[in-house]
């Protein structure tokens, strides 16, 4: 016969034999001892750092079509919107313009941060007055030339500069070749980061100018599977387990409508936070909390219990 | 309202020293059922939890950068990233272990909702010493989760590309945020005692505990 247990009552049935303290102790020098085993067998990734001069050096051709976006304002960051330029409004949610309503906190104005305020530091009278040149026109102007700069660059397999036959680029072609050669020399890598404090902890400036670039930082990514579209989000630089915690966030990346979708990154999230919350309000929905009574897997647990061999 | 119950003193005392014996925190007897392989989880979480902490104090001594160029420094760094893992694991475990025995039952729901906290709060937490490795990977999920933050107008307060932010986060405010989630989680466990076997009565699961 079975003993009715309520469960919200102290326990007044036989008890058995426990040490707290030794078990802790015990657990502690087990995980202790897996971990350094592991450790000392696996070790752990460290895949350095890239850098804006890495890119640079590297596929000198991006960095200039990169840098020529900024200027024309057709890189991702350049049309981002919050928390770093007015350029959009953001991903939504129905009604909801999380992003846009949270305010431009980190401004960015990818063309004068990335490419004319450098310049403007370089010792160099070429590039100084060819930024000069760009801040002294209008708006509208600048748009043309670095419009139809990017155009001609993206016309070149490779091309790091084009001739201005038409006299139709204005400063660009110098403003980007020098821009080219301050972060070939490291220089435009310390510009960035000491650009708010001499002493910076925070790399948003050249980490955003790195994310738009479409051949180097993305392919470096794509070649240690990061890509979001490879589950990227719970991966790990090598063989090495990453955020595997993150799976479930992780597939929604991977299957419709998400995978196609503008405004994955709201869906996703919000739908993370939905099921975090259903996670949390398990013991009050009506079908979920009788899960464990349909799927018998306490009787695993508790056999010793039910066949009172204690 | 009595005077005790207005003095704020008493109140907290009574919510806590006076609502549970030295035998329930620190015991030397377990009830009987308390007899299974899942139940080593929960400790383990808890220990590799130390494990964390203990191995990113080791990390704090030399700065985020260290592991780089140090042998010393990457053996430390491995043991904080496995210590991680097997935190998770245990910890996954342990909840799925809760789930199947509907460990909520008998007014512990607070216990299962402080559980789930605590979870969450280490994904944040693992989350930010993803981004103070200081290396390829830091530089791209950085690049990646401020898309998901911005979106939720998160970004604009947490700015994964601010490495020193991150760094302040992962080293104080959250783990001390999980600290405090997985104390009074435990503190709950022991107050309620572990959870019960399922009984055959469908009447007692039926919402009358």
């Amino acid at each position: 016969m079975v003993m009715k247990v309520d469960p919200s009552k102290k326990w007044t049935g036989p008890v058995r034999s426990y040490d707290i303290i030794k078990e802790g102790v015990i657990a502690v020098v087990v995980v202790g001892l897996l971990a350094a085993g592991l450790s000392l067998f696996f070790s752990s990734p460290d895949e350095p750092a890239v850098t804006l001069k890495s890119w640079a050096m590297t596929n000198p051709a991006d960095f200039a079509q990169t840098a020529t976006g900024e200027l024309a304002g057709t890189t991702t960051s350049a049309g981002y919107g919050a928390p770093y330029n007015h350029a959009a409004k953001g991903p939504t949610l129905g009604p909801l313009k999380l992003q846009d309503w949270a305010g431009v906190r980190i401004p960015v104005d990818p063309a004068k941060s990335f490419v004319v305020e450098p310049l403007l530091m370089m010792n160099n009278v070429d590039a100084t007055s060819s930024a000069e040149s760009w801040k002294a026109a209008t708006p509208d102007q600048q748009n043309k030339w670095a419009t139809a700069y990017a155009d001609a660059l993206g016309k070149v397999d490779g091309a790091t500069s084009i001739p201005d036959t038409k006299n139709e680029f204005g400063p660009v072609p110098t403003m980007v070749s020098s821009l080219l050669v301050m972060a070939k020399s490291g220089a435009l890598d310390g510009a960035l980061t000491t650009s708010d404090t001499p002493l910076p902890t925070n790399f948003t400036k050249p980490l955003l100018f790195l994310a738009d670039s479409e051949g180097y930082f993305g392919d470096l990514a794509s070649k240690q599977h990061l890509g979001g579209d490879q589950w990227g989000v719970m991966n790990e630089t090598g063989s090495w387990p990453g955020q595997s915690w993150l799976w479930l966030f992780s597939l929604w990346y991977q299957i419709e409508p998400f995978k196609s979708s503008g405004n994955a990154d709201t869906l996703v999230m919000t739908l993370m936070g939905l099921l975090t919350l259903c996670l949390a309000l398990f013991p009050v929905f009506p079908f979920i909390r009788k899960i464990p009574y349909l799927i018998p897997i306490h009787r695993l647990i508790w056999k010793k219990w039910y066949a009172r061999k204690l | 309202m009595s005077s005790s119950q207005k003095n704020w003193t008493a109140r907290l005392r009574k919510s806590t020293l006076e609502s549970m014996e030295p035998q329930d925190l620190l015991p030397d007897t377990q009830p009987a059922y308390v007899a299974s392989w899942i139940y080593v989880f929960g400790v383990l979480t808890l220990a590799s939890l130390i494990m964390l902490i203990a191995t990113g104090l080791v990390l704090t001594l030399e700065g985020p950068a260290w592991w780089h160029g140090s042998s010393v420094g990457h053996f430390w760094n491995s043991m904080h990233l496995w210590s991680v893992e097997l935190f998770f694991v245990f910890m996954v475990v342990h909840l799925w272990g809760k789930f199947w025995m509907a460990a909520w039952r008998g007014k512990r729901t607070a216990t299962w909702v402080t559980g789930v906290i605590a979870f969450m709060a280490s994904i944040v937490t693992a989350l930010t010493g993803y981004l103070i490795q200081t290396n390829f990977d830091s530089q791209w999920i950085a690049t990646e989760a401020k898309d998901g933050f911005n979106a939720m107008g998160i970004g604009a307060f947490f700015n994964t590309l601010n490495t020193g932010q991150a760094i302040l986060l992962h080293v104080a405010l959250l783990p001390l945020a999980v600290g405090i989630i997985v104390v009074w989680h435990i503190l709950l466990v022991r107050r309620k005692g572990v959870v019960p076997p399922i009984d055959n009565d469908a009447t007692l699961e039926g919402g009358a505990f």
